[in-house]
């Protein structure tokens, strides 16, 4: 007989020791920006710019703000609108309230969205080039929105007032 | 033995109660159906690269959707009304006690989009599922969403199935064949026939009807 499996996400990427942390009872009321990749488990209000790095919202994550960067990997929740250069991952059990601007998007059965997806083109076709302090895009080679999650994912009421003339 | 093991099956659920409990819990069934309406609806929608069409999607969050639209090039708005009509903020309590819908604070919340700004909506059935003060107020605000010949694809439960009516979730898989899910939460609220839905949608340009085998109704409606 098999462990029942858990439940909870696993923000595997929280422990690289090149991510900058912010742990679930840090809150931040303003702008964040940064030069390197971060997993936010605390809330914020207000900006994130990351630009050409990654952002991990973990499961304990609250933000109220507007969010750039090169990818974000949501687990917690997000009011705000989503501007990324390459990817959004909206994970099982996330709630993002806001739109979303992305030249690929992967979301999880379970995952909440309320807003606008636009998904960008790639602005030209050119090999992948990934630099420390980039400053350059890099470009993906074509946009798609995958589907990374598991699987695919009484009585009648009165209803005269419709029959009824305006 | 075989037939009685299947007849009990109706009493306990299509579930074997030993079948596997973590895929269970974890996915709904799907069942795939053939969709003459999407195929309708989807004949005219062409986006390009250039020129985006919006798309606003009533259902819960689906993946296979907004893959789906935004692979041809559409702008995809998502907006799970019948989860949002069940949000505290936008219930208000009466004199009589009695938890309703300000509709004020619900389409302060919801919906707020400018007029005309929709090439198309997909409502699936949750006209069926809304609470009774919502229907005819949601109806006016997509008739005021959609543009001049915009579309939209409503479908509408053909029978009663009583409280054990299923809610679905709909995932388009191709332009005319969907994958019905079931989800939890909702209980069917009223069955419309031809001349409520004519009644509901009077101010639309036209409407169309498509009856399926499986008791829903689907209907294109162009404003």
């Amino acid at each position: 007989m098999s462990a029942p499996s858990k439940e909870t996400p696993k923000p595997v990427e929280q422990h690289r020791a090149d991510v900058g942390h912010i742990g679930k009872s840090v809150v931040i009321r303003g702008e964040l920006t940064g030069n390197e990749d971060l997993y936010l488990d605390g809330e914020v209000e207000g900006n994130i710019n990351l630009r050409d790095h990654k952002l991990v919202i973990g499961p304990n994550g609250k933000i109220k703000a507007n969010i750039t960067a090169r990818d974000v990997v949501i687990h917690g929740r997000v009011e705000g609108n989503v501007n990324t250069s390459e990817r959004v991952e909206l994970k099982r059990a996330c709630t993002l309230i806001g739109d979303v601007a992305t030249q690929r998007i992967a979301i999880e059965d379970g995952a909440f969205f309320k807003g606008a997806i636009d998904v960008k083109e790639p602005k030209e076709a050119r090999p992948e080039v990934r630099k420390p302090v980039a400053s350059a895009p890099v470009v993906s080679p074509a946009s798609s929105v995958a589907n990374s999650g598991p699987s695919l994912s009484a009585g009648a009421g009165s209803q005269g007032s419709f029959l009824e003339p305006k | 033995m075989s037939s009685g093991h299947n007849f009990m099956r109706w009493f306990r659920g299509a579930a074997h109660p030993s079948a596997k409990p973590s895929e269970k819990a974890t996915a709904a069934p799907r069942t795939t159906r053939r969709c003459i309406g999407l195929g309708e609806f989807m004949k005219d929608l062409r986006g390009s690269e250039s020129r985006k069409l919006c798309v606003l999607d009533l259902g819960p969050t689906s993946p296979a959707n907004i893959t789906f639209l935004t692979d041809r090039h559409m702008r995809v708005y998502n907006e799970d009304i019948l989860r949002c009509a069940k949000e505290p903020a936008v219930l208000t309590r009466q004199n009589d006690g009695l938890e309703r819908i300000d509709l004020d604070k619900f389409f302060a919340e919801n919906l707020a989009y400018p007029d005309g700004h929709f090439d198309a909506i997909l409502c699936w059935d949750a006209a069926d599922y809304l609470p009774e003060e919502l229907v005819k107020p949601v109806v006016e605000k997509l008739h005021a969403l959609l543009k001049p010949q915009g579309t939209l694809l409503a479908f509408f439960h053909t029978k009663d199935a009583g409280p054990d009516s299923p809610y679905c979730h709909y995932h388009i898989v191709q332009p005319d064949t969907l994958e019905l899910e079931e989800g939890p939460g909702f209980r069917l609220q009223r069955i419309f026939n031809n001349r409520h839905i004519e009644n509901l949608f009077r101010d639309f340009a036209s409407r169309k009807f498509f009856l399926g085998r499986d008791n829903i109704r689907e209907v294109i409606i162009v404003r």
